[in-house]
């Protein structure tokens, strides 16, 4: 276990609304935390403030290895991702989709190749390769967006509500892909407001509540 | 109706002998709109990519007035660009009123805004949600402008098609400022205007076909391309 995260005092406001009232919590070991709650709890407000794709008004974000401090710099950035709940398809092939992260961190294209094809063999989209990616299913999308996260092998992995649009069917595979997930040594933070889902999942829940986060 | 028939039978027997003043004429024709595109889309595809993807003071007026002149009316960009270039003007000392390049000085003033604003268009209607994929990925902020600018491929494209549509057609800017010179600055749409004062329709019709096959198949590329770009939707 290398990356550890640690979220300290973090508040966040929308139009004066306050959603995140002085949150602290540290992912400190590998395994999967379920962050569960209801709707408008400030769980995905939450999971992106810690996946540093929004600033809190205040507190503090820090990860650190080894017991150091990181600088939170675009190498610091590179360990970690998010899968969004609507994933942001590139307009390209499923391939090109999940290559992207590998080829804005310059890898060659035989290591792309190889990593993609792996990544694509684990979500069981290898069939669709070279199909358009915005012609996929809800569920399909969901796993291409899982793909190409794994595929650049982030220390922490964040999935803010991964089953929200899919059906039954499709919430089994993508569940099953984070009890695979699981086996590996990294951090995976899912947001669900789904309780039984989150009780199958989780190695750790983390429930929020107005804003705030209640250990059971 | 009869000399019309006759005249479009003619217009296609020049078309179909190959003229060589027919072909001088579409050639330089596309000649001038060919280098006010290229110099139009080197300048306009940026300027509309920073103006897309940048928050910056004045953003908002330079959209205005981007929009403004994506409508200016070719006779005031022709005189303009003739009180530059004239003996007296500013830039007269350069000696290009009545060449080709003051054409292509005229065009680029006609097409840039429309290249820039149509592109600017195009970022802005990318899905917020790719760039910030493309962060949560781990681009860099080029990279994330990067990877807006290819989903907006598409679009870029027709703007670049929109501003050759508006070049290829125009008459005014050019006839002002070009003075219509056989074999040196008339090309199509000056002659279909001249030869259509002097009666000689058989080279105006051929020409007039032209352009239109010109204009048909720009619309076909842009259909074709807006198509493939309308493709699917954000997931």
């Amino acid at each position: 276990m290398n990356l550890q995260l640690r979220a300290s005092n973090i508040t966040k406001s929308y139009h004066g609304d306050r959603v995140l009232k002085n949150t602290s919590y540290s992912f400190n070991k590998s395994g999967v935390y379920v962050l569960t709650g209801p709707n408008g709890s400030g769980k995905s407000t939450f999971l992106r403030i810690c996946a540093l794709l929004e600033e809190p008004d205040s507190g503090e974000i820090s990860f650190l290895s080894d017991g150091k401090l990181l600088m939170n710099d675009i190498a610091m950035r590179r360990r970690i991702t998010l899968l969004l709940p609507k994933i942001g398809v590139f307009n390209t092939s499923v391939f090109k989709n999940v290559a992207y992260g590998l080829k804005i961190r310059g890898h060659k294209s035989d290591g792309i190749k190889e990593k993609v094809d792996k990544a694509l063999d684990f979500v069981g989209l290898s069939h669709k390769k070279y199909q358009k990616a915005i012609t996929l299913s809800s569920g399909e999308t969901q796993r291409l967006g899982i793909a190409r996260a794994l595929v650049i092998d982030p220390e922490i992995l964040f999935l803010d509500e991964p089953t929200a649009s899919i059906d039954q069917k499709n919430t089994k595979i993508i569940e099953d892909i984070i009890i695979r997930i699981k086996r590996e040594e990294r951090v995976v933070v899912v947001t669900t407001h789904d309780m039984a889902q989150a009780e199958r999942l989780a190695d750790f829940m983390v429930i929020m509540k107005e804003g705030k986060i209640n250990e059971p | 109706m009869n000399s019309m028939t006759e005249g479009f039978l003619k217009a296609f027997s020049l078309i179909y002998n190959l003229d060589q003043e027919l072909l001088g004429i579409i050639l330089l024709s596309l000649k001038v709109s060919g280098a006010a595109l290229i110099i139009s889309s080197i300048i306009g595809v940026p300027a509309g990519a920073v103006i897309g993807l940048k928050k910056f003071p004045g953003r908002g007026f330079i959209i205005t007035l981007l929009n403004t002149f994506m409508g200016l009316p070719p006779v005031v960009v022709g005189l303009f660009v003739y009180l530059l270039l004239s003996r007296s003007g500013p830039l007269g000392f350069m000696g290009l009123l009545y060449t080709p390049s003051a054409m292509v000085a005229a065009q680029i003033i006609l097409a840039l805004p429309i290249v820039a604003s149509l592109c600017h268009s195009a970022i802005v209607a990318v899905d917020p949600i790719i760039g910030q994929a493309s962060i949560t990925l781990g681009a860099t902020p080029y990279q994330k402008a990067v990877a807006i600018i290819k989903e907006a491929r598409y679009g870029i494209l027709s703007s670049v098609i929109a501003g050759f549509g508006r070049v290829m057609a125009e008459v005014g800017a050019i006839l002002i400022v070009g003075g219509n010179i056989a074999g040196y600055t008339r090309v199509m749409t000056t002659t279909i205007a001249l030869e259509t004062d002097k009666g000689n329709f058989e080279l105006a019709l051929a020409l007039g076909v032209i352009l239109l096959i010109i204009s048909l198949i720009i619309n076909i590329a842009l259909h074709l391309i807006q198509r493939k770009g309308m493709a699917g939707t954000i997931r």
